[in-house]
């Protein structure tokens, strides 16, 4: 006898973790089946995980131009590429994920499988494209002969950082979604509000250096999980050339850790009810 | 191999929203009501999808669950798949299930019939390699090799449905779930899909199967469970457990009208009864979409005088009391002229039910010469459950619409 399966209305499933692993082959097929899709749908294809980033880069380099923001001596379009693409992952895995399991209520209402595999599957997919669109700053460091440091191997670190908030912010916002469909049109401006909170436009050290701005804004500034991410991938990419305030950045983290354990938690508890309500 | 134990599944309905879902308005306007009233409980009502259910299941058994439409047949095994949670009770499940309760979940239409047969296979639970070792097993079974490569979106239904069971019946479960699929696909390929399912039965695998198919839970199962209303009415040898249920059918759908008082009209004629029939005149408790069935009347005349132009009409509500349509031998033209014998009987013949799956209730209508002799509301409640109305296994996608309407398409390409 392989497995022994116990269904209570308490706990539907105690293999859970097991569960995963068993199907595990899901999240590829997931993941593999929207990348195929779009790529069916569209016509030009993966190629908007280029061109999407591409356009968003070229408006913030031009901003920071026309306005000469500081660009802490690091080639501005460096500074804004290394902060572009981070942040434009984790916008796109938060709302898609958010989406994801209303999307795929059919397969929610027909079949078992850890539900938590949905929106994560969604997260792979934003992650392969943010694989592809890191290929504009290869050409950018190229075009500019600029030569990264050891930092550059850290990068990998930095990017699970930011799939893990993804992850987490993903999965708590998913659960909710179900729930209360208002989430539907609370998550575009979440995503447009991030945008100007984020160290997107600016660099870091604008705030954490200014002496107009008080210390408990820092604090509240510091807890977006994402100035932790793209304070990191700046550090990365520049070769270190960017100072990481650490206690921002431990904050970041703390919240990252957070996000993940709460998304988690949040979604077990309201899993087992989702096909009843969907 | 499966145990359940006091098994209850609650539903709880809202009637205020039509939404299952909550918005989040509401939550904070009931919180906030509830600051000054308590909280509008009078609002939801429950509802016992499953009640007190109990049952084992051996190693080798072959279940097949009968019962009427709400019976509680699909939330039995939606609780069984892990898919809904159940509000009471315990099941105890040893070995791989798999459960089939739709024909091609996640199939995705863009995708070819190659890549479909992976997607479905992971959803289904099935790892890569097994897929891969499965993989021209599943395509000879579907018989659709040449297209293969083709998106499933330019699939005729009758592949669509192959491919899709086909995934699903080379599963490997220890226990096989299985609800109404045989319900889809044309006659050979479900005699085809039958088949594979006996074999696997015969290899000792457990199965669970659900349907409104007398003959396929004869020929497949070995032990029947009858539901109604969400209690398990009996369990046993599959011939006397279909015996009860067929026996309750048919005494639901005769109705004896003679005891209504709530009735209209002159008198001189009364509905006295109305039967169900199907398209061998045999009583049934229910009908199916697309099918050919008839709906008898027996009319009783109360006195010796002979009546003339007698109109016999039949009016059908849906679940919500909307009127849907009416039945009439005067649209028709087949006024009956003249009634001289006490008892007539009235046969209304539908080659072709458009109703989709739902509870309907009938209204009979009789006048004589304009004159109005009887009229019942609600004399009967009329059960049709899901049925290929288009010979093609394809059913009316949920929630687009309220009933089959026949049409055919002529396509004409313009050089």
């Amino acid at each position: 006898m392989s497995q022994r399966i116990v269904i209570t209305p308490e706990n539907a499933n105690k293999n859970y973790w097991k569960d995963l692993w068993n199907y595990r082959g899901l999240f590829y097929f997931l993941a593999w089946r929207d990348v195929r899709v779009r790529y069916k749908q569209t016509v030009i294809g993966i190629a908007w995980s280029v061109l999407r980033p591409l356009l968003t880069i070229s408006i913030f380099w031009f901003i920071g131009w026309l306005f000469n923001l500081p660009d802490d001596g690091v080639p501005r379009i460096l500074m804004v590429t290394a902060a572009t693409l981070p942040w434009q992952f984790f916008s796109t895995a938060f709302s898609e994920s958010a989406g994801s399991l209303v999307a795929n209520s059919n397969l929610l209402t027909k079949v078992y499988f850890p539900r938590i595999i949905v929106p994560i599957s969604t997260v792979i997919v934003c992650l392969i494209d943010f694989l592809v669109s890191f290929g504009i700053l290869v050409v950018i460091m190229i075009a500019l002969q600029f030569n990264p440091g050891w930092q550059i191997l850290l990068l990998p670190v930095f990017l699970l950082f930011a799939t893990l908030t993804a992850i987490g912010s993903g999965l708590l916002i998913a659960a909710l979604n179900v729930k209360f469909r208002d989430f539907r049109y609370i998550i575009p401006f979440i995503v447009q509000f991030g945008l100007y909170i984020s160290p997107v436009a600016f660099s870091s050290s604008a705030i954490f250096e200014s002496e107009k701005i008080p210390a408990w804004i820092k604090f509240i500034y510091s807890l977006n999980p994402m100035v932790g991410v793209i304070d990191g991938f700046r550090w990365c990419i520049t070769g270190g050339n960017i100072v990481i305030n650490q206690t921002a950045f431990l904050i970041s983290i703390g919240i990252t850790i957070l996000l993940l354990v709460v998304g988690v938690r949040y979604f077990r508890k309201t899993e087992k009810s989702f096909a009843d309500i969907i | 191999m499966i145990k359940v134990e006091n098994l209850s599944k609650e539903y709880i309905i809202r009637h205020q929203t039509a939404n299952s879902y909550t918005a989040l308005r509401d939550v904070l306007t009931d919180k906030a009501k509830g600051l000054f009233k308590p909280s509008s409980q009078e609002t939801k009502e429950k509802f016992l999808a499953l009640n007190d259910i109990s049952f084992d299941v051996q190693q080798g058994d072959r279940v097949g669950i009968i019962g009427r439409n709400g019976a509680g047949k699909s939330t039995l095994l939606k609780v069984l798949s892990r898919i809904v949670s159940p509000t009471k009770g315990r099941i105890t499940i040893d070995g791989r299930v798999a459960s089939l309760l739709e024909v091609g979940t996640g199939f995705h239409p863009e995708l070819s019939g190659r890549e479909n047969i992976f997607l479905n296979g992971a959803i289904l639970g099935m790892s890569r390699q097994e897929i891969k070792s499965k993989f021209d097993e599943i395509v000879e079974f579907s018989e659709v090799e040449k297209f293969l490569d083709t998106p499933v979106k330019r699939y005729s239904s009758g592949m669509y449905v192959r491919l899709a069971f086909s995934v699903a019946a080379h599963l490997d479960p220890e226990i096989l779930i299985v609800d109404e699929v045989l319900a889809v696909g044309d006659a050979q390929f479900q005699k085809k899909c039958l088949g594979k399912m006996q074999d696997v039965s015969r290899s000792g695998r457990t199965i669970l199967f659900v349907s409104h198919n007398m003959a396929a839970i004869q020929s497949l199962c070995n032990r029947a469970l009858y539901m109604h209303h969400g209690t398990l009415i009996t369990d046993g040898e599959v011939e006397p457990v279909i015996r009860e249920y067929l026996k309750f059918g048919a005494q639901n759908a005769g109705i004896n009208l003679d005891e209504r008082k709530d009735r209209s009209g002159n008198g001189a004629l009364r509905f006295e009864r109305i039967d169900f029939l199907d398209d061998k005149n045999e009583s049934v408790g229910t009908f199916h979409s697309g099918s050919s069935n008839t709906i008898r009347l027996t009319l009783n005349k109360k006195n010796n005088q002979s009546l003339s132009q007698v109109v016999a009409s039949v009016a059908i509500d849906d679940a919500y009391g909307q009127r849907i349509t009416h039945i009439s031998n005067e649209a028709t033209q087949q006024v009956i002229d003249s009634i001289h014998s006490d008892k007539t009987i009235v046969d209304i013949v539908l080659p072709k039910l458009p109703l989709k799956d739902g509870q309907y209730s009938l209204t009979l209508f009789a006048s004589s010469n304009g004159e109005i002799m009887d009229w019942v509301q609600n004399a009967a409640v009329l059960d049709v459950e899901s049925g290929d109305f288009y010979g093609t296994g394809k059913l009316l996608p949920d929630g687009q619409g309220n009933f089959y309407m026949d049409y055919k398409y002529n396509v004409t390409q313009l050089s």
